[in-house]
């Protein structure tokens, strides 16, 4: 391995750009430099303890402790998606749907890629399932967290519309069917973009690392394709589940809205008045 | 036993409602804004959940699946909502010319755009779209509220004669006693605490 080592001082001046960004926010009255100062201290701090934590889990092999991090990381993933909700449904549910879903798509993804595709020995070898399980979720989280929103905001701002097409004798399926293609779409497309952007405007995150760690090029290209698939249908079963379970909670039996009974609106953090 | 029936019918805590429009016949109904007209109309549709027995000839509401019911009980609300960008994508086959004729259109109207469309031509048009189904039974609540007194009566005419033709029992909501007098033959007057009474 022969990467260069970065200290405290070179991290410190890349910090000096976010705080100069920052101020650009607060002079310009943009009201972002509270959320964008937070964000990153929360990188540096949750990065910090996180590779603390990866040094000893990596020198075990243990599968409790695999599992362990696997769930807390899924936490907050769904916890993640859940506050990045305007409109959430009530109960439990606000929390467990998001999280359900990426149970689902993210961790049965996983295991097909580590037993079948890379065959690691163990499958749950730590070096390659929190990293592999890391890019899943952090991607399926975006996508879930958009088509939800996207399907909950709208379906609070067009009720009308969805009643008017159940009353004229439409299906809940019928009669959500714009705003749930929408959605769908609105949570695929940063993914959709970035494979069509691959190569051409971005090297991916995770083969820039294999390449500045001392990877063969094309090691890394075909390690970032394997990813790039994986993500894209991880993404895109998450984000249709979710938006299903979603629909459920949204009509009752007898197919009738039931919207302000079961979501409630979150007024936005920070908002004035 | 045919036409519309509703016992002990109760939501949202009102009620119950015990009546009945007979095959043919127009309920009307009026009352002060905020009085639960349209909530009356909504239960009916099956939109709001309800206690008590709702049906229609011989077929009650629950043992159908609701836009089963919808589709024969059909509720027009006062405002109508669009949402494709042409009139006729909302009409899965395109009403009769002697139809349109009748509310003062012609067949191009199918191109025309939503958003061009005056508030008259709106509500009109809903009611072309509410009987694309054939109902039978409707909920009307206010389907000539935005229409100048010309259209008011062709739009009163060509529900009544698909009322008769069909045999379809009717419930009609108007802030217009006159029009009521018209239109139906019994009117029910419903008070803000939801009391419903029959006007002489």
């Amino acid at each position: 391995m022969n990467v260069i080592p970065l200290g405290a001082f070179e991290l410190s001046l890349a910090s000096l750009l976010v705080l100069l960004l920052a101020f650009l926010s607060f002079w310009h009255r943009l009201e972002i430099e509270r959320p964008l100062l937070i964000a990153a201290l929360r990188t540096a701090v949750q990065l910090s303890l996180i590779g603390l934590v990866l040094n000893v889990v990596f020198s075990t092999v243990n599968f409790y402790l695999v599992v362990l991090i696997w769930s807390l990381m899924l936490a907050a993933a769904g916890w993640e998606v859940m506050s990045r909700q305007k409109v959430r449904v009530k109960g439990p549910a606000r929390f467990l749907i998001g999280t359900s879903s990426m149970l689902v798509s993210s961790f049965s993804i996983m295991v097909l890629t580590l037993t079948l595709v890379i065959k690691v020995e163990p499958w749950y070898s730590p070096r390659y399932a929190i990293p592999i399980l890391g890019m899943l979720l952090g991607n399926t989280m975006n996508g879930v967290a958009l088509a939800m929103n996207t399907f909950s905001n709208l379906a609070w701002t067009r009720w009308q519309m969805i009643e008017q097409r159940l009353a004229l004798g439409q299906t809940s399926v019928e009669a959500i069917e714009d705003i749930w293609r929408e959605s769908v779409r609105t949570g695929l497309i940063p993914i959709i973009n970035s494979m069509a952007a691959a190569g051409l405007v971005s090297l991916p995150g995770m083969m820039t690392g294999q390449i500045l760690a001392g990877n063969t090029a094309g090691e890394a290209v075909r390690y970032q394709i394997l990813i790039m698939f994986m993500i894209s249908s991880g993404t895109g079963f998450g984000v249709i589940l979710s938006l299903w379970l979603m629909r459920r909670k949204m009509f009752d039996a007898r197919e009738r809205l039931r919207l302000r009974e079961s979501f409630y609106r979150v007024e936005p953090v920070g908002s004035k008045k | 036993m045919n036409g519309l029936r509703l016992e002990n019918l109760s939501f949202l805590g009102r009620g119950p409602y015990t009546f009945a429009v007979e095959p043919g016949q127009v309920l009307g109904l009026h009352g002060a804004s905020g009085a639960g007209k349209s909530l009356l109309l909504r239960a009916i549709a099956d939109l709001e959940p309800h206690e008590g027995h709702l049906c229609l000839d011989q077929t009650a509401c629950n043992e159908i699946s609701g836009p089963h019911w919808r589709r024969q009980v059909a509720y027009l609300p006062a405002e109508s909502f669009w949402w494709h960008e042409r009139v006729g994508q909302h009409f899965r086959v395109p009403p009769e010319a002697s139809w349109l004729q009748k509310l003062g259109f012609t067949s191009e109207v199918m191109d025309w755009e939503i958003n061009r469309l005056s508030t008259g031509e709106k509500q009109r048009l809903a009611i072309f779209r509410l009987l694309q189904n054939r109902p039978k039974a409707l909920l009307l609540d206010e389907p000539t509220a935005s229409l100048d007194q010309g259209s008011i009566s062709r739009v009163e005419n060509f529900i009544l004669d698909y009322l008769k033709e069909n045999s379809a029992p009717a419930i009609w909501v108007s802030h217009d006693p006159v029009q009521l007098k018209r239109v139906a033959s019994r009117r029910f007057e419903i008070l803000v605490g939801g009391e419903m009474r029959e006007l002489a």
